[in-house]
């Protein structure tokens, strides 16, 4: 089975996140310094928590002087889909990635990083990850201090524009697949449906987007898995 | 805020998201052989991006127009067999265009 391994491949594929991080990352940046923390404890956040919507909810917590209770349970059900993800990575995992780069790499293991591993046919291993993971994490970092720092040096067409260059990311690993196969065109179609549908319906719309997210993948995946199952040598 | 409350806070939103990461990643080192199992997980990845894409994706820019004909650009870019950084940037300069022509109505 092949097995992706370059650092300098890993380098190139991360480098559209480190994009779409920068933008998000400034705007989180702004929203931090602006609701009163200092730039460095945006900056600490951002290089210890790596998550986008965890961190905007985490930031009024903390700065309301929200219970610990109250902080672990939004991290919990915010950012409980990556557990799923990382299930799922788990299965792509190379021969080369032992248990101290797991414990590495899942530190950055955000849904931009999962869709992209998850993007490539095979198996990926330890030097592609760490290539993959390195200019994301950097740019994570590095756009959240001048956010912060300076959020006003780019005007607000650029930053609405870069709003979307996360899910240019997503649409450009699902479309090729949906393309060249039915039943994941269906689980797709099937998972945006839900999703819609826990948007706008009443009392669905009141449940946290979190489980929401969880809820949707869960149901269309199953829904697709027992359907249309994958042989293990499609799988890959 | 007092910097050891800042602290603590930050300890504990770090470590509940990195356990959530690292705990599956850590613990499954097997190929999982249940063909439902892993169909499920073969599934998983289009699944929660579509569900994170949409509606989300039309509350990221500045109009919801703007995000429309960015999320069609992009799905036409990506249908064409363009990479993931391309996709990414047409989608964005597809954007700053629509808002500067919406800008001037």
């Amino acid at each position: 089975m092949k097995e992706h391994n370059s650092f300098v491949k890993g380098i190139k594929d991360g480098l559209p996140i480190c994009l779409g991080y920068l933008s998000v990352s400034f705007a989180f940046g702004i929203f931090s310094v602006s609701n009163g923390l200092s730039v460095i404890q945006a900056l600490l956040i951002s290089m210890t928590n790596v998550t986008s919507a965890g961190q905007l909810a985490a930031v009024p917590i903390m700065l309301s002087g929200g219970s610990l209770i109250e902080l672990f349970v939004s991290q919990l059900v915010i950012n409980l889909r990556y557990a799923l993800m990382s299930v799922s990575l788990s299965q792509k995992l190379g021969k080369s990635v032992k248990t101290l780069d797991r414990l590495l790499i899942s530190f950055v293991n955000t849904d931009e990083v999962f869709a992209v591993a998850s993007g490539k046919f095979g198996q990926v291993g330890k030097r592609y990850l760490y290539g993959l993971i390195l200019t994301p994490y950097f740019g994570w970092s590095i756009g959240t201090f001048i956010g912060a720092s300076a959020g006003n040096i780019l005007p607000q067409s650029v930053v609405s524009a870069l709003g979307i260059a996360i899910y240019g990311m997503f649409i450009a690993i699902v479309v090729p697949v949906v393309k060249k196969s039915k039943p994941t065109l269906f689980c797709v179609m099937g998972a945006i449906a839900l999703s819609l549908i826990f948007e706008f319906l009443p009392f669905l719309k009141n449940i946290p987007h979190g489980f929401v997210i969880i809820i949707c993948t869960c149901v269309a995946s199953t829904l697709a898995a027992i359907i249309a199952p994958v042989s293990v040598k499609d799988e890959v | 805020m007092e910097q050891s409350k800042f602290i603590i806070y930050l300890f504990v939103a770090a470590t509940t998201t990195y356990l959530i990461r690292m705990l599956p990643l850590l613990l499954i080192k097997k190929k999982i052989a249940n063909k439902f199992v892993v169909s499920f997980l073969y599934y998983i990845p289009y699944a929660v991006l579509s569900v994170m894409t949409i509606p989300a994706v039309f509350y990221a820019t500045d109009y919801y127009t703007s995000a429309v004909i960015g999320v069609i650009a992009g799905i036409v870019a990506a249908y064409l067999g363009q990479s993931l950084l391309r996709v990414a940037c047409l989608s964005c300069l597809v954007v700053f265009i629509a808002e500067s022509i919406i800008g001037l109505m």
